[in-house]
């Protein structure tokens, strides 16, 4: 009696797990399923670095691809000292009260709503760039620089977690030695967590690749491959949600599913990047 | 030379600490001042009786309780989806699963917390397609199938929370039952999970405040600016960030705009207290959850 139980239950708990698991391929599959038509009516290379143009018949969305390039890589860049100069104060530099305050205040900060950030941006920065630096204001930078705000609590709670994680002892004997702090921190801690530290990052710019709100509100929308900061662009994460699902059959529309498979890719590939790099820091040293 | 290098890392990180400090600041200050004035019964009821509109008698027209109950319903809803198959999943990897199926799985769930929402928004939406032609026309963009994708977006930070939750339990918790005679099931049931209590509920805090936050998935599968209460599971809804998007680029006056803020205010209120709350409970355990450290 209690071993059919056992039996049943063993079931249940398997059948969630692939249940859950075959969610992700179905994904995958769906997307490709529906963009079928698209990869057959021309060009196969041409949808993915071809230009946009529906009265042409082309519907290429690599100016899509260089717009999430331009606007994810910028942000990164941006949220990196920032993450870096923050890590270094919680884990190093500051003192304990200060340490626990920021902790609660990057803690906070993962759960405000990326809309919020959209909406603030849209009425506090898109004018101050339109008419500080000049340009349209909606544009590469404006995106770029609320989602480096949007995406340094994930790099700042993973840098400061591989800092941590370095082996005491080592640390320690650098203390022994007569290493201050700050030496502590730059000749010990950081190079034994180079590994974790390149994962936060790639994990943050997987989360600026993926982020659909701070570019659809800021960046302008424009479909055309930014050459400047100040120029607007259309990240695919806002070419799928700006598609007005008019014309089922359209190509246009069929579009939007070639941006779902780049997206798709991207964020498998930051996500396998990062596990690579975090199983190279669990090898003893 | 290496002291001025060692000094400069010193300014420099604490000028970078500033600017963060400084940026959200501004923000945050930005937000009070635009948004307090709207804050008040007008702002979630508009013009209609507040108790009527409680009890189903009156509509509102210019507030946000419609938005407020659609996001209720829809987080209500995603987290029923959700929470089961994800603590089922959960203890399969952290009891039963082989070595190997451990790490394939894990790969999996990863990936799966990587794909952007607006992906997972467009499964949603690709799924209402497919249902509208091939069984019903009442099927589109709705309710139900918002919930379902927003379920698919959360339940890896349920399977990881109540992983690691159970994993971490130390030994002399995982065997006494079972020396006692207890069945692997009842050392799960009476035993493991009553003990990993805490962390399975931070991962469903942070899947729920996810839930109430993300505007990608729903923009896809059935939210609109206008639909008051919702009616059934198949109709379309109202959702808080979906409202605070509308506004921003279709506001036709400052008192929508004012309301917008306001409504900013209570979204941040709301997914700030689940935020903490869940890192209240286990604060490692929903780091890793969130972002698998």
């Amino acid at each position: 009696m209690s071993n059919t139980k056992e039996i049943i239950a063993r079931n249940v708990f398997f059948l969630s797990a692939i249940a859950s698991a075959v969610m992700i391929l179905a994904i995958l599959v769906l997307m490709i399923a529906l963009g079928i038509p698209l990869f057959k009516a021309g060009n196969f290379l041409a949808i993915w670095t071809g230009p946009w143009a529906p009265h042409k018949g082309l519907y290429g969305i690599w100016p899509m691809i260089s717009g999430t390039l331009w606007i994810a890589l910028l942000a990164t860049a941006l949220c990196m000292p920032l993450s870096l100069g923050a890590s270094f104060v919680i884990t190093s530099l500051g003192g304990p009260r200060l340490r626990r305050m920021l902790g609660t205040m990057v803690r906070f900060m993962t759960g405000i709503p990326t809309v919020i950030y959209g909406f603030v941006g849209i009425f506090l920065l898109v004018p101050l760039v339109r008419e500080g630096i000049g340009g349209p204001g909606m544009c590469v930078l404006t995106a770029g620089m609320v989602l480096a705000i949007l995406i340094s609590p994930t790099m700042i709670l993973f840098v400061t977690d591989s800092l941590l994680a370095v082996d005491l002892s080592y640390v320690q004997a650098a203390k022994a030695l007569g290493a201050n702090r700050v030496q502590r921190l730059l000749y010990v801690m950081v190079p034994r967590a180079t590994g974790g530290m390149a994962a936060g990052i790639i994990l943050a710019l997987g989360r600026a690749l993926g982020d659909t709100l701070i570019a659809l509100m800021l960046a302008g929308n424009a479909i055309q491959a930014p050459r400047a900061l100040l120029e607007p662009a259309r990240t695919l994460t806002a070419h799928v949600a700006l598609v007005k699902a008019a014309d089922f059959d359209s190509l246009e529309f069929r579009s939007i599913f070639a941006c779902g498979i780049v997206l798709y890719l991207f964020a498998t590939t930051a996500t396998v990047a990062v596990r690579v790099m975090l199983r190279k820091r669990e090898v003893p040293t | 030379m290496q002291e001025v290098l060692e000094k400069l890392a010193v300014f420099l990180s604490w000028t970078m600490t500033l600017v963060l400090c400084l940026c959200l600041s501004i923000f945050l200050i930005y937000l009070l001042i635009k948004g307090l004035p709207s804050f008040g019964a007008e702002l979630i009821f508009g013009k209609a009786e507040p108790l009527k509109v409680l009890l189903g008698q009156a509509r509102v027209f210019d507030g946000i309780f419609p938005a407020m109950v659609g996001t209720f319903f829809l987080v209500l809803l995603s987290a029923v989806l959700a929470l089961p198959v994800g603590v089922c999943s959960g203890i399969y990897l952290a009891e039963y699963a082989s070595p190997v199926m451990k790490k394939l799985f894990g790969s999996l769930f990863d990936i799966l917390a990587g794909i952007p929402s607006i992906v997972i928004g467009l499964f949603g939406f690709s799924l209402s397609i497919f249902l509208h032609n091939h069984f019903s026309d009442r099927f589109g963009p709705c309710l139900l199938i918002s919930a379902l994708s927003l379920a698919v977006l959360v339940i890896p930070y349920i399977v990881r929370s109540t992983q690691m939750s159970l994993e971490e339990l130390p030994s002399d918790i995982r065997r006494t039952a079972l020396a006692l005679g207890a069945t692997r099931l009842q050392n799960i049931a009476y035993v493991l999970i009553p003990n990993a209590l805490s962390g399975i509920s931070s991962g469903l805090f942070l899947a729920i405040g996810r839930c109430a936050e993300d505007t990608a998935v729903i923009l896809l599968t059935g939210v609109v600016a206008t639909a008051g209460v919702p009616s059934s599971l198949l109709s379309q809804y109202e959702a808080l960030p979906f409202y605070i998007y509308y506004i921003s680029s279709q506001y036709s006056n400052p008192a929508e705009l004012s309301n917008g803020y306001g409504a900013c205010l209570v979204l941040l209120g709301i997914c700030s207290v689940l935020f903490m709350f869940a890192y209240g409970l286990k604060k490692h355990l929903s780091y890793r959850t969130l972002y698998r450290v």
